[in-house]
């Protein structure tokens, strides 16, 4: 797995994956736990309504900035993975990207419009987030099958479109838990207890589909000795789950501590069914058709952005951390006083 | 003819979306800095005015914002599902530039403007300054990568050509390439101008509903005073940036004066139909040697024509005539208005500063000294500076055609084979969304014009010198 770090052209795609990949990652918890306060919009009254945009408020933007990053990363360092994968892609990024204008606009334009005006920008608030969800969870799924135009690819890209929606919502409850308190708690520790069954079911199915794709892939995970370092993977997700399970039905515990717990439980599943993933594509970048070697930048393009990156990444997560720190605790209404 | 169906299409795509999010970034730009002044002026006197103002503008400011953000989203997608030659030819360059926007700059906006947005009664005052100067320094940062990759693409410089793909070989000379400092001022001036205008027009607005709040006041009197101050630093910076285009894309310049024939003493078409079949302006008015003294500040100064402008195989090289020709004008035309009107305002105001109430106190502009048909040009004129900044963004970029690259590659080597079907009804979808959008954002901005102006903007908060507010300002029962 390992890169031969004396050698410029073998370690530089490599860190550039794994900066992409943290940044997938960072992505989809972050803007996952956003995306899915937005798709649960409806399910509350409009005071709640109101709540559950004040916990995303001052963190949507650089949420999503991630996702800028990731594709950026792989523009940059990955220039022809990056030609193949967003043109055979076309249809669903574009759908993802008008689902990601509504939603980002409509956060703004509801709290700002006239008051009849209101319910509108509500639902393309919830409809936006939805179908950014659906998107995204649709690419992942002609991903995971080699972007290969067959109606088998189709019917899991469909699967996978509900089960990422279905996740989003989860962690978007899980957030909520943390962030809310009173009724609107009660009702997202309900959606979370209801949503657990389709993470279940979702990283179930990935899983059990991902090998099935290729045969490289089964073989990375049946072989012997890996599937021995690799077993605590299935099993640290499962006994994860499990927790969730208990905690959910568990909690609000008294004085509501440990209210953070479900959002961290459930970010850690996010990491571990997408390392998961990750290890079964290494080193393609386009599945099965270019490896990251194959697609890489120049070594000396790659670098400049390298030697940035090390000092500008810890910054960046500094000031996102000083962001969230500013904003802890309990949401309420948003104010611009 | 399937290939040139799409290329038409995806440039037409392309050049929507771009256009769509230039209009955002022009307003975030200096709003972000006219915000740090308002924020500033607030801190220095305690004078409520001044956080009112800060208040009215900050939510346009996110609004605009959040415009710029999805938007800009969109154009990192579709290099990729449009224009994958672009990056596959010159990502080595375009690539690290893009990245340190993102890294750099990015990142710093986001991340501050919620505690600029939100954070005014839960950090102190100095940090909440503190953000507002790094949304201010991120976007202009911002600005600055993105006009370098873009004057880069105009002026190439600091890289070879190795098996058809560029390679970096000097970042200094690709950073710093001879058309940067130009634009980026250029830029920088045109946000200013559009947000002044902005700032003015929509000031205009409320005072003329009735509105005579003292914020009201100082925000019309500070959007007149940015158009005025910049307007000539502005016209000037434009005729450098021409002189540098008339040095390294010559057909470009060409185009925007519709100058068919290389001759001496060129002169100035004021007014003219451009032909490219028969080659020559249809009832042109033109000012004799004009255009050779701007361009070469000498009457019998010798300018070289389209004609001259040919590929090896002898056909027309040269950028598509009438549209540069257009767009120029479109430009040149906005900002002479804006000269006229903001300096009009000025004298205005400056002329019965006599009749302002707090004259004693040294006030040197008076808003009751603009007549109503002034305020009234001023309303329309809010938008000016979008105006002025599509039509001259048009003339640069059209005017690099057909070169996405200058002299590396052409958009066509660009293109992505995506079928053109496709990509028409996208580029359908993005022009309603688009179109829908900027209705709502206009009439969101009246609609809050409306609601400042009926005094229902805010409320009155007690606030100590530091700008802390010593109300809860955050109220879960409102």
């Amino acid at each position: 797995m390992l890169p031969d770090f004396s050698n410029p052209a073998d370690w530089l795609p490599w860190a550039f994956a794994s900066l992409m990949g943290l940044s997938i990652l960072v992505y989809v918890v972050l803007d996952g736990f956003d995306l899915g306060v937005g798709i649960l919009f409806p399910l509350a009254d409009r005071a709640e309504q109101d709540r559950m945009i004040g916990s995303i408020g001052p963190f949507w933007d650089a949420n999503e900035t991630w996702l800028v990053l990731a594709v950026g990363l792989l523009l940059v360092a990955f220039p022809t993975a990056h030609g193949m994968i967003l043109s055979t892609l076309y249809l669903p990024v574009f759908v993802m990207l008008v689902g990601l204008i509504l939603r980002g606009v409509a956060f703004e334009f509801r709290a700002k419009a006239r008051a009849q005006h209101k319910a509108l920008w509500n639902r393309l608030f919830f409809a936006g987030s939805l179908v950014t969800a659906l998107a995204q969870g649709f690419m992942l799924g002609l991903y995971i099958m080699g972007l290969e135009k067959t109606a088998e690819t189709y019917l899991f890209a469909l699967l996978t479109s509900v089960v990422l929606a279905v996740g989003y919502g989860f962690i978007g409850a899980t957030w909520l838990i943390h962030k809310t308190e009173g009724s609107l708690q009660g009702k997202a520790l309900g959606w979370a207890r209801r949503s657990l069954w389709g993470i279940v079911a979702g990283v179930g199915a990935v899983s059990l589909a991902t090998p099935l794709v290729s045969d490289r892939i089964f073989g990375k995970w049946f072989a012997f000795p890996e599937i021995l370092w690799l077993a605590p993977l299935p099993v640290l997700s499962a006994a994860l789950i499990a927790g969730l399970w208990v905690m959910l039905r568990r909690m609000p515990f008294a004085e509501d501590r440990l209210d953070w717990l479900p959002f961290a439980t459930s970010s850690a599943v996010f990491a571990l069914a997408y390392l998961g993933l990750a290890y079964s594509f290494y080193p393609y970048v386009v599945p099965e058709r270019l490896t990251i070697y194959e697609a890489a930048a120049a070594p000396e393009s790659l670098m400049i952005i390298l030697v940035g990156a090390c000092f500008v990444v810890p910054t960046i997560i500094a000031y996102s951390v000083l962001a969230y720190v500013i904003f802890r605790g309990k949401a309420t209404e948003l104010r611009y006083d | 003819m399937e290939t040139l169906d799409t290329l038409i299409l995806s440039r037409i795509q392309f050049a929507a979306n771009i256009s769509f999010h230039i209009l955002f970034p022009t307003i975030t730009i200096a709003l972000g800095w006219v915000l740090l002044f308002f924020r500033l002026r607030f801190a220095w006197t305690g004078d409520e005015k001044w956080m009112a103002s800060y208040r009215f503008w900050v939510k346009i400011f996110a609004l605009s914002f959040a415009m710029g953000v999805v938007s800009g989203i969109t154009m990192s997608f579709q290099f990729g599902t449009n224009w994958p030659g672009f990056m596959e030819t010159v990502g080595n360059i375009a690539g690290p530039l893009l990245a340190y926007e993102v890294l750099t700059a990015f990142f710093l906006e986001a991340a501050f403007v919620g505690i600029m947005l939100f954070g005014f009664s839960r950090v102190p005052g100095w940090l909440h300054i503190t953000a507002t100067a790094l949304v201010a320094f991120g976007t202009t940062l911002s600005t600055f990568w993105i006009i370098v990759l873009n004057s880069w693409m105009h002026t190439p410089q600091g890289f070879e050509m190795v098996d058809g793909v560029a390679h970096a070989t000097n970042w200094l000379e690709i950073i710093f390439n001879p058309s940067m400092p130009y634009r980026f001022a250029h830029m920088m001036l045109a946000s200013f101008l559009t947000v002044g205008f902005l700032v003015a027009g929509v000031s205009a607005f409320r005072w003329l509903l009735g509105d005579r709040s003292r914020e009201v006041r100082s925000m019309l009197k500070t959007g007149v005073m940015v158009g005025a101050l910049l307007i000539p630093v502005q016209i000037f910076m434009g005729d450098l940036h021409g002189l540098n285009t008339k040095e390294y894309q010559p057909a470009k310049v060409a185009a925007m004066e519709g100058l068919w024939e290389t001759q001496e003493g060129a002169p100035l078409v004021l007014f003219g139909l451009p032909d490219e079949e028969a080659r020559l302006n249809r009832h042109a008015i033109e000012v004799p040697g004009l255009a050779s003294f701007i361009l070469t500040h000498d009457w019998d100064g010798k300018l070289t024509g389209l004609n001259d402008f040919v590929a090896e195989d002898g056909t027309p090289q040269h950028p598509p005539v009438a549209p540069v020709f257009w767009s120029f004008r479109v430009m040149v035309g906005t900002g002479l208005a804006m000269l006229a009107l903001s300096w009009a305002a000025a004298f205005f105001m400056w002329r019965r500063r006599d009749r302002h109430e707090g004259r004693t106190q040294g006030h040197w502009l008076a808003v009751e000294g603009l007549p109503k048909p002034l305020l009234w040009a001023l309303v329309p004129m809010a938008f000016s500076g979008w105006v002025a900044t599509l039509a001259g963004w048009y003339t640069t970029e059209i005017g690099r055609q057909p070169w996405l690259v200058q002299g590396v590659m052409t958009t066509d080597m660009a293109v992505a084979d995506v079928p053109a079907p496709m990509v028409l009804g996208t580029l359908l979808t993005y022009l309603a969304i688009y179109a829908a959008l900027l209705i709502a954002y206009i009439g969101v901005i009246a609609y809050l014009a409306r609601k400042a102006a009926r005094g229902e903007d805010g409320r009155a908060i007690e606030m100590d010198h530091s700008g802390k507010a010593h109300v809860a300002a955050v109220t879960p029962a409102e």
